[in-house]
């Protein structure tokens, strides 16, 4: 009771700082929750690329219907596998006349079908990473029907670059504004114990414990930190909603993001106020 | 009770703020504790009350002992030993009786005994009827009194006095030096820093232990660190 009336009076007997505080961390936590948003925006989107990763199967032209059949139930039965579509060279060369219809007159004037028939073969979300697609390709090519098996090989190293970049950008960039935070936040902080030395002096004088004096504080951190996270989160919508009406179309954070977030702040403004009180503490007592 | 072996105390460079003291506080005993300014009063007092640590030699206040004081006991020898200052030290934004009761809620007594407990330390300096005063609408005196409740709250074995009549004008002098006197009449032993010498003049029977520049140089008891 007197860790929440201390903390709440904390507060009120410096709004003005308080608000700097919160205003602080909000900014600092916005930035992390910009970078979210667009970390968040690129998975979406290479999760959409990602989804389209397939291994095709061209076939030979004296490859048995019977035979494919057989081969297509095998192939999807393997663990990577999500489904394997049968394409006839008559729906290959439908599917060429429908999507390029610039060469539709070079299609009808054919006398032979050019076109191979294949196997469409979707891997399982988990199984989209380079070396699995290179591993179900090499047992597709194992099939002596088989005359090749392709997968765009670049474009799969590609994606899983950018995702590699992209989370290894969102950790470091996340820790340095992160760092930025708690610098604010216990500059805050210790501005809040140094503006109430005298009461800590006089609590240590009377025979307060540690643990008394620093609980107020601690509180007071994790009231600023959420507030500057909330602060954070109202400013990550407002840029979202803008971005979303007048440039493109954004995902918004998963909840789970969002309440990491809030709980972070709060973490950090709890953890910052500890470290300015325990300083302030230790240059009061030198025991 | 209290007792300080060849304690030295430098705070860097070349100045010694206390060289080579000892002496002996016995239960129950009133002794003042004189000399100029920067004689080194302030600092055996923060010494005794564990704020600093000697440079050499050893203090003890009842079973604590500065080189084996690990901080976590810091809180229990502080409510063991009460702590007076000439400028009171009160929170301004709580009335004497919250400033009182502050000292006990640290200590994590039940709240419905605080009150109670708050009345009888306020009764027993003379401030009963001040209870919901703050500090600025109290004398000097008064402030010093409901300081001295304060410091009275742990039931302390020993307190100590820094220059707690220097504020004071001659009358609330003398009823803060007699609140003293109660106190110690009652068991608690006394340290009182003063340079008052009127005051310690007037009270002749009581031991004197006088600083000079750091060191001790007269002890009316004779005794050194017995």
């Amino acid at each position: 009771m007197r860790t929440i009336r201390e903390a709440f009076l904390g507060i009120r007997r410096a709004p003005a700082l308080t608000i700097l505080s919160v205003m602080a961390i909000g900014l600092s936590v916005f930035s992390i929750g910009l970078f979210a948003l667009t970390a968040h925006n690129i998975d979406v989107a290479l999760s959409e690329v990602e989804r389209r990763v397939e291994v095709v199967a061209y076939l030979r032209d004296d490859a048995s219907e019977e035979l494919i059949e057989i081969a297509r139930h095998e192939i999807e039965s393997f663990p990577e596998v999500q489904s394997a579509r049968y394409i006839s060279k008559v729906e290959a060369l439908y599917e060429a006349s429908r999507e390029l219809t610039e060469f539709s007159d070079v299609y009808s004037e054919l006398q032979v079908n050019p076109l191979p028939a294949s196997l469409e073969i979707s891997l399982l979300p988990d199984h989209r990473t380079p070396a699995a697609v290179e591993a179900v390709a090499d047992r597709l090519t194992s099939y002596h029907f088989v005359e090749e098996a392709r997968y765009g090989r670049e474009w799969v190293d590609r994606i899983y670059s950018l995702r590699r970049v992209a989370g290894g950008a969102a950790v470091i960039l996340g820790l340095a504004f992160a760092l930025g935070a708690a610098v604010l936040i216990g500059i805050a902080v210790r501005m809040s114990v140094l503006a109430r030395a005298r009461e800590i002096a006089i609590m240590r004088t009377v025979g307060a414990t540690d643990s008394y004096v620093r609980r107020p504080f601690l509180l007071e951190g994790l009231v600023t930190g959420i507030g500057g996270g909330l602060l954070a989160l109202g400013l990550t919508w407002g840029t979202y909603l803008a971005v979303e009406r007048t440039l493109l179309s954004l995902a918004w954070l998963p909840d789970l993001w969002s309440a990491t977030g809030l709980a972070f702040a709060g973490i950090l403004g709890m953890l910052a106020a500890g470290r300015a009180v325990r300083r302030e503490l230790r240059r009061l007592d030198v025991y | 009770m209290v007792k300080l072996r060849s304690v030295t105390k430098n705070f860097g460079g070349s100045a010694t703020a206390v060289q080579d003291v000892s002496f002996h506080l016995r239960k129950g005993e009133f002794a003042f504790l004189t000399g100029a300014s920067g004689a080194g009063k302030t600092t055996i007092l923060k010494l005794i009350h564990m704020l600093h640590r000697p440079s050499s030699g050893e203090v003890r206040v009842s079973r604590y002992t500065s080189n084996r004081m690990k901080r976590r006991d810091l809180p229990q020898l502080r409510r063991r030993v009460g702590y007076i200052f000439q400028d009171f030290r009160l929170l301004e934004n709580l009335t004497a009786g919250e400033n009182v009761a502050f000292a006990l809620e640290v200590t994590g007594m039940p709240r419905p005994k605080i009150g109670p407990r708050v009345q009888k330390l306020l009764g027993q300096v003379g401030l009963a009827a001040r209870a919901q005063a703050l500090p600025r609408q109290l004398s000097g005196g008064e402030q010093q009194r409901v300081a001295i409740a304060r410091a009275l709250a742990n039931e302390p074995l020993v307190l100590l006095a820094d220059e707690p009549t220097g504020n004071l004008d001659e009358r609330a002098t003398a009823g803060v030096f007699g609140l003293f006197q109660q106190i110690n009449a009652s068991g608690t032993s006394i340290l009182m820093a003063t340079h008052d010498a009127e005051l310690i003049r007037q009270h002749r029977d009581m031991r004197v232990i006088e600083l000079e520049q750091g060191r001790l140089v007269f002890d009316s008891a004779g005794d050194m660190a017995s």
